[in-house]
């Protein structure tokens, strides 16, 4: 094949009238052609990926005529190369000589289609149904369609599974005896031998229905639907309640009951319970898709039954929806059903037996009360939140304390603090640095709903705390708190309570705590001003230039810095510049680097 | 909560090991969808060998039927005597249908397989530990076990029973039923995936026309293992029964047959878990190649295309199964191989990683590929020569240093002549090599260059261009001055006569474009 090709190319080359211009755009296929012969995969690789820039030097007509059938014969390699190519060819429109030419991306495409590794075939079908959008009605009836048929009626699996994903673009642009062909390929691999297939029409039905017109909606896309729904395998049947979304929209309403319903209610029930999850997963769409009346009847129930289902699973994949699926519930009886049936259901899984269950609930039950209002709220759902306020899981109690906005929005947070303190303070301790992490990201939400008081009073030890947790991350976002604390209770508020704390670590004896110190200068200068940060902070920063550790020493020049534009003139030239030009002259090398560098930011020298 | 130790304050992140051992103590789970709403306590039945011969079939059935109760193991407090009854009957029937003859009459086999299906099959509950790892991991159990167990060796029995007739079995063990059975392979309880191999294998035996289904079916599961989920519990255990199916295949092998290697059990190689069920799938190509050894091209071409690139370990599995498949290699076979699959082993005897490179080395302790080498030393010394004599000096493991030492010394034993020749010319390769790989870089750059050019000025002349030109002329000089002497060949036999016209053409474009450069 190499041969080939390069024998076409050495036969141009001798062509009398070739030229230079002829040489000078054949060069780059010999390199190509040099660099696929490579034994390093790397090298192929390369080269694939430059394919553009190959083409773009052949010009549009070799391109055509030399690089994309060489490309079409050696198609033979690593996948990697291979995905490369196929995500190449999706954006070769232009380089073939635009849409008029588009169809020569073809070939190497559908070779590209019937690889046997996933995701080459994945990027080819991608590529195919980008290039589809820029062929012509007529170019996709002479061109594109047959090779979607060649490949829909293939002997090996591969070629089948790329056809499934696409009839839908080609479907709306060809005349109606096509069209009817089409709908016949589809049928047929609906009910295709291999599960690989049928997998792969049934993730694609919802999609080729929404180009279908109603009529065959009606008449092909509900049996389709129905078999595949009760497919012998489940992971065939789980694809068909994806689909059921998209069908059950295009559908009006009074046709639901009779075509849809059935097969949604025998989901639901499914005895796998990787359809039942699938259901569950997708509830709110379905409920939008099936409209407010089959809802009452039927969701309802059916959601009961899935919040209560005996798989952990799907029990966590249901909780996750209480809160869109009531939101969604027609207003007229909304409250009804929510406290009658419901909230029973909520009232279980507080008390579940997997932790999952349990967090999964706890991330949307708060925004039950939006929708209860005031008084169902402090009656029925205020002990239940109480209770995951004290579960033994941690996530479980951040999932409540980072959604208690919405229930300050109804009832006031004071209603709760008497149980929140204890699960923050908790929390703020766990062993695990990522929980306490997620709790201080709430600390600035906390308190500007408890209040200054509250605050002082409970939790200011607790922010203070942080800025000596022994991992790094905790004291960082423990400095971020407390910029995000002075924003909200001003700087006389930190003048009072924080700064003193603050600047009393300088004397810390551990050096990153010493340090710490600094970290809080740098993010608190701003929102403390001028004052503050002249006559308290910046005598502790010059002062900690003798640190003996170099780490402080350059952190203190970092320091200035980043203080350097809230001081006035005066500071800086009296007090920072001969501080820094110390520290220029130090003995470590990062220390000097970064005492130059405050210095030419500042304009100091 | 609060309580944290100290080891816990140190370092943020529990120990592995110390999660397992949480998760380890509910490492039992059950999958039976629990329809039945109320239970009906079981009263137990006379024992069978006290009835009279005329009710025995009768009791037989009921107890079937009384078998088909299902109960919830993962409360182990609840029906705890119904329980104990199932367990005692199910005994029963295991012990009557292993000792009894006649008993397997045809009314019998509906309620046995009823029996059967309704207690094993189950859709298989979600992992515990979504990232199980069947090396370290203990598996999850079966909570059912006490009584699935029973019902798989009362299975099992009645498959082995002197009186099985195939003939009506075949009504109720249809396709249906093999392809649920298929899936429990997929349970992670190995107790149970070893009965439903040896069930499996029985089934396989005895009925002829679920044969092509049975090997259908494992090749759809094996071909979603291996790209679609990555995931599928019992690989090992029906490689296993598949290794004595292709035991058993009649010559000439089938294009079926052969497209399964070529396309499940080869790309099966790329699996992450290949550790487990490697050995299985090695005799399972090894077995192949015996019944036909002109599978040996594709086969070890297949293999050097997934050849691991980054995972030290499966690159000493396959190793292991080059080894395997050279030890059953045919002669002629072995030469159409040899030099892509020895460019293979010259990469492995340098690897890094000394097992790696050990694994490799030790091919030269077995007699018949070193009588292999021998053989065709002229291919594979030159191909060998530059790798081994490079990591005598470099490599970092004193062991392989060793072995390469006695590797080079055989070698130079086969033929002395080449090796003096290939030793005194290492040096000049290297650097041959190594400008060949400057120019390439080079001639890399000037392409870009030519693309901007390219955008810029729409097909004018440009001296990038041309010196670009320049170095691929001179690098294609080189190719044909230091390439090896069977490359050229190849080549001229390939284009034929027009080589010798047209090289000559080249000649002359190079001279050409040269001149109106300067």
């Amino acid at each position: 094949m190499f041969e080939r090709c390069s024998k076409s190319w050495r036969a141009q080359r001798s062509e009398p009238g070739g030229g230079a211009d002829g040489d000078d755009s054949l060069y780059p296929i010999a390199v190509l052609i040099d660099e696929l012969r490579n034994e390093d995969v790397q090298l192929r690789l390369n080269s694939i990926k430059k394919l553009s820039t190959i083409a773009l030097a052949l010009g549009v007509e070799r391109t055509r005529t030399e690089l994309l059938p060489f490309l079409t014969d050696t198609i033979y390699d690593e996948d990697e190369v291979l995905l490369a190519l196929a995500e190449q060819l999706g954006n070769f429109t232009m380089l073939v000589g635009g849409p008029e030419y588009v169809h020569c991306l073809l070939p190497p495409l559908e070779s590209l289609a019937t690889v046997e590794e996933t995701v080459v075939r994945d990027k080819a079908v991608e590529s195919l149904r980008k290039i589809s959008q820029e062929h012509s009605p007529v170019d996709l009836e002479v061109h594109f369609e047959p090779l979607v048929k060649r490949l829909a009626s293939g002997d090996w699996f591969t070629s089948r599974t790329s056809a499934c994903g696409l009839f839908s673009v080609c479907y709306p642009r060809v005349s109606s005896t096509v069209k009817a062909e089409i709908r016949q390929h589809f049928r047929t691999l609906c009910s295709d031998d291999t599960p690989m297939v049928r997998r792969a029409a049934a993730s694609k039905l919802g999609e080729f229905a929404k180009v279908l017109e109603l009529d065959y909606v009606k008449s092909d896309i509900i049996s389709l639907f129905t078999a595949l729904a009760s497919d012998e395998q489940d992971s065939v049947r789980l694809l068909a309640v994806e689909a059921c979304v998209s069908i059950a929209t295009l559908l009006p309403q009074e046709d639901l009951e009779t075509l849809v319903m059935p097969t949604l209610r025998q989901a639901a029930e499914d005895k796998s319970w990787r359809v039942r999850y699938m259901v569950a997963d997708k509830f709110s769409e379905l409920q939008k898709a099936v409209g407010p009346e089959i809802t009452k009847n039927d969701l309802v129930p059916a959601f009961q039954n899935l919040l209560k289902d005996c798989e952990a699973e799907v029990r966590a994949a249901a909780a996750n929806k209480v809160k869109e699926f009531c939101e969604n519930l027609p207003e007229d009886s909304r409250e009804q059903i929510i406290m009658t049936h419901i909230l029973p259901c909520v009232k279980e899984l507080v008390s579940d037996t997997n932790q999952h269950v349990k967090s999964a609930l706890a991330s949307v039950i708060m925004g039950l009360s939006t929708i209860l209002g005031k008084d169902n709220t402090v009656e029925h759902l205020l002990p239940l939140f109480l209770a995951q306020l004290k579960d033994e899981c941690p996530e479980v109690r951040l999932n409540i304390i980072s959604n208690l906005d919405c229930v300050n929005e109804v009832i006031g947070i004071r209603q709760l603090s008497q149980s929140l303190l204890p699960a923050i303070v908790e929390l703020a301790e766990d062993a695990k640095w990522r929980v306490r992490l997620a709790i201080i990201e709430y600390m600035p939400l906390l308190a500007g709903q408890l209040g200054v008081e509250f605050f002082d009073e409970k939790l200011n030890t607790l922010c203070m705390a942080w800025l000596i947790d022994h991992v790094y991350a905790i004291r960082e976002a423990a400095t971020c708190n407390l910029m995000k604390l002075v924003e909200k209770f001003g700087a006389e508020w930190a003048q009072n309570t924080i700064v003193p704390k603050v600047l009393g670590m300088a004397n810390d004896p551990n050096y990153l705590h010493r340090m710490t110190t600094l970290f809080c200068i740098n993010a608190l200068s701003e929102a403390c001003g001028q004052e503050i940060t002249t006559k308290q902070m910046l005598p502790v920063v010059l002062k900690m230039s003798n640190d003996q550790v170099a780490n402080v020493r350059f952190n203190v020049a970092k320091s200035l810095q980043k203080i350097g534009p809230v001081l006035d003139s005066n500071a800086l030239q009296t007090e920072v510049k001969p501080v820094l030009e110390k520290l220029a002259t130090d003995t470590d090398m990062d220390v000097k680097y970064f005492a130059q560098e405050a210095i030419s930011v500042l304009a100091l020298a | 909560m609060s309580a944290i130790s100290a080891s816990e304050k140190v370092d943020g992140f529990t120990r592995k090991s110390m999660r397992k051992a949480q998760k380890q103590k509910k490492s039992q789970g059950s999958s039976q969808f629990r329809t039945q709403s109320s239970l009906v306590e079981l009263s137990p039945l006379p024992q069978l060998k006290d009835a009279p011969s005329t009710e025995q079939q009768d009791l037989f059935t009921q107890k079937l039927q009384q078998c088909c109760m299902l109960f919830d193991f993962m409360d182990s407090v609840t029906d705890l005597k119904s329980k104990e009854i199932k367990r005692a009957t199910l005994n029963e029937l295991v012990d009557y249908v292993s000792t009894n003859r006649g008993v397997l009459v045809e009314s019998a086999y509906p309620e046995i397989t009823n029996m059967v299906s309704t207690n094993i099959f189950r859709t298989l509950p979600p992992s515990e530990n979504p990232d199980f790892d069947p090396e370290e991991d203990e598996p999850t159990l079966e909570a059912a076990w006490p009584h699935i167990q029973l019902v798989y060796e009362f299975f099992l029995r009645f498959l082995e029973n002197p009186d099985f007739q195939p003939s009506i079995a075949k009504r109720y063990i249809d396709q249906r039923f093999v392809l649920q059975l298929l899936e429990l392979f997929d349970s992670e309880d190995p107790r149970e995936r070893d009965f439903l191999k040896t069930i499996l294998h029985r089934i396989y035996g005895k009925f002829l026309g679920l044969r092509a289904f049975i090997r259908k079916q494992i090749n759809n599961i094996f071909l979603r293992f291996i790209y679609e989920t990555d995931h599928f519990n019992g690989v090992a255990e029906l490689l296993e029964i598949l290794g004595s199916i292709i035991n058993g295949f009649a010559l000439p092998l089938k294009a079926e047959h052969k497209q399964f290697l070529m396309k499940v059990l080869i790309p099966m190689h790329t699996a992450k878990g290949l550790a487990l069920f490697h050995a299985q799938l090695a005799y399972c190509v090894v077995q192949f190649l015996e019944k036909d050894p002109t599978l040996t091209e594709p086969v070890i071409r297949g293999l050097l295309k997934f050849w691991p690139k980054t995972c030290s370990q499966k690159e000493v599995m396959f190793l292991g199964e080059i080894e395997e498949i050279l030890d059953v290699i045919e002669p002629t076979q072995f030469k159409k191989i040899e030099e892509p699959l020895f460019k293979q082993i010259s990469k492995c005897v340098a690897n890094p990683h000394f097992q790696v490179a050990e694994r490799a080395l030790y091919f030269w302790n077995n007699e018949y590929i070193l009588s292999l080498i021998e053989e065709n030393i002229d291919k594979i010394l030159p191909i060998m020569f530059g790798s081994l004599y490079r990591i005598s000096k470099e490599h970092w493991n004193p062991t392989i240093v060793a072995l390469v030492y006695n590797v080079l010394k055989t070698l130079m034993e086969m033929n002395s002549t080449l090796f003096d020749e290939l030793t005194s010319s290492y040096k000049a390769d290297r650097q041959r090599e190594k400008k060949k790989e400057q120019e390439r870089e080079e001639l890399w750059k000037k392409l870009e260059e030519l693309k901007l050019n390219d955008t810029a000025l729409v097909q004018n002349n440009s001296h990038g261009l041309q010196n670009a030109q320049n170095n691929n002329n001179n690098n294609n000089n080189n190719n044909n001055n230091n390439s090896n002497s069977h490359d050229n060949q190849d080549k001229s036999t390939a284009v034929g006569v027009s080589t010798d016209i047209q090289d000559p053409d080249i000649t002359t474009a190079t001279t050409e474009s040269t001149t109106s450069a300067k």
